[in-house]
């Protein structure tokens, strides 16, 4: 049981298009219920009508919810919801709505339905490497079996009604989530960012102590949901992941041509680390994971693959770890606990060196 | 300063973000932050909006008495004022949309770039809606036939226009 909670999201396969530098494509959508205030005001009963009426809904459709498991946020752990948000299935706030929260879960982990998070229904889809029209897709798919009993919020002029007006009209938020080492690297990012925000994507990566991105992981996502149609706000955010894919690699073309042995040099320390070290924080983690993805997409370190790379990221994070080893942790013992999970998933592959 | 995830304790761990292009501050206390060890980037951060709403009262209106006025204004459905609205940058309801509505879409237009809908809409809706946009794209291509003087093909896209019309009242199922 415990092992189940593990390692089986798709968008961790690594294998969709250009996964040498997307991680993860994710499509979400922001829907509420016609006559219900939006959750934050909504009544205790006002919420677990919602709840109500998404379980009806799922029973009238059994066939296309067989795969679904329901849980109530109430009912479960601390560590089991810590788990589903650092494998990206449910927010962060509603792992924290404690009254009425809930999520539905396909077994594939490619979809979850979040119930009562900031607007009543919150369908996304994540999936591995640049597959956003897929994951348009499978979110819609849900949309419309959703749509059939339960009677959205919607404006003909505004659309779909959320609670936030940063969602309104298509209620659609896609994101990219991007491994950039050369173009960080090469401080090549900077100016990237700029531009993004100039052209309405928003950009977020995670700042450590310095100005480095932690692990070099960069997400890029839609500004504007009212507006444009669902198609253009997708293909808008593919072109210009397309075109950050495009830069990334000529960065890592470049860092190949002028200083392969250094790039392979960091790649190979970090994987040696990763095999060898005691203590280690998740900020040293992620780094050295980069490093060694970067290897491994260069072809400098073969016999590892991407699942487990994919697989480390989600590992070495705090309710991950501490399921792993059964019990709770503390920060430094967290440190300790790291490593020793780390070298158990490495073990089961040989690097060619 | 409250720690920005729990909203009790005193915040004293600042991080640094980058949201929106821009780096930006997150302050927690030393409780949230040891929990979160890191942060999720995957997922929308809950940040107020404050910065944005907050001039937006004032922006909106000419006089102080028109400010107050404004202020005032409350939805019948969820009874959340505007001027909580601006402070929480949450809307309660779907209702809100009309009852603040013109001091809205000002705001949905500088964040959206537009205030109108143009995307995917629930089938229930979607007849009625497509009808509708027919119509206004018909009406504005009668116009273009009469300036360009096409009186016959504006005669035609008149009949077009009336039957569609009709078919409105009838419940928005297209003939
Ligand atoms: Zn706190
Ligand atoms: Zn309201």
């Amino acid at each position: 049981m415990k092992q189940e909670l593990f390692v089986q999201s798709r968008w961790m396969d690594g294998n969709g298009p250009e996964a040498d530098t997307v991680i993860s494509s994710r499509v979400r959508v922001a829907r509420n219920i016609e006559g219900i205030p939006f959750p934050y005001l909504a009544s205790d009963e006002q919420t677990a009508a919602v709840q109500e009426q998404v379980a009806r809904t799922v029973a009238d459709s059994e066939d296309h919810f067989s795969q679904f498991c329901y849980q109530r946020i109430a009912e479960m752990s601390r560590q089991e919801k810590q788990v589903l948000v650092e494998k990206h299935l449910i927010s962060p706030f509603l792992s924290r709505e404690a009254h009425n929260g809930a999520v539905l879960l396909r077994r594939d982990e490619a979809v979850s339905i979040l119930i009562n998070e900031e607007d009543h229904l919150r369908i996304q889809a994540i999936l591995p490497g640049l597959q956003l029209e897929e994951a348009w897709q499978e979110a819609n798919l849900y949309d419309d079996l959703l749509e059939q009993s339960i009677n959205y919020a919607f404006d003909e002029c505004y659309g779909y009604l959320t609670a936030c007006p940063t969602n309104v009209g298509t209620g659609l938020r896609a994101s990219v989530m991007l491994h950039l080492p050369a173009l960080i690297m090469t401080n090549k990012i900077n100016r990237l960012l700029g531009a993004l925000s100039q052209v309405g994507l928003a950009v977020r990566g995670l700042y450590g102590e310095g100005t480095e991105i932690i692990g070099n992981l960069v997400q890029v996502s839609n500004q504007i949901t009212l507006g444009l149609p669902e198609e253009e706000i997708l293909r808008n955010l593919y072109g210009i992941t397309r075109q950050i894919i495009e830069q990334e690699q000529q960065a890592r073309q470049a860092l190949l041509n002028s200083s392969r042995i250094r790039v392979a040099d960091r790649s190979w320390r970090a994987l040696g680390l990763l095999h060898y070290a005691r203590i280690m924080s998740s900020q040293e983690a992620m780094q050295l994971l980069s490093d060694v993805r970067l290897g491994y997409d260069l072809g400098i370190i073969t016999g590892l693959d991407r699942k487990l790379l994919n697989e480390l990221l989600v590992i070495i994070r705090p309710a991950c770890l501490q399921l792993l080893a059964g019990k709770v942790l503390s920060v430094e013992e967290r440190n300790l606990e790291r490593p020793l999970q780390i070298r158990n998933k490495l073990s089961r592959f040989k690097e060619a060196v | 300063m409250v720690c920005q995830e729990c909203g009790k304790e005193e915040a004293n761990i600042f991080i640094a973000k980058i949201i929106n292009g821009k780096k930006m501050e997150i302050h927690l206390c030393e409780r949230c932050a040891r929990e979160k060890e890191e942060f999720d980037i995957t997922f929308e951060p809950q940040f107020t909006l404050h910065n944005f709403f907050g001039g937006l009262l004032q922006e909106n209106v000419r006089s102080s008495g028109e400010q107050v006025r404004a202020a005032k204004i409350q939805c019948p459905k969820c009874a959340l004022t505007f001027a909580q609205f601006c402070q929480i940058g949450r809307l309660g309801c779907s209702s809100c949309f009309a009852a603040f509505g013109a001091k809205l879409q000002p705001l949905l237009k500088r964040i959206h770039g537009s205030a109108r809908h143009i995307g995917k809409a629930p089938r229930r809706s979607q007849e009625a809606i497509l009808v509708k946009r027919d119509l206004e794209r018909l009406k504005e291509e009668m116009q273009q036939a009469v300036l360009k003087e096409e009186f016959e093909e504006a005669a035609k896209i008149r009949d077009r226009i009336r039957a569609l019309e009709k078919d409105l009242e009838q419940g928005g199922k297209r003939t």
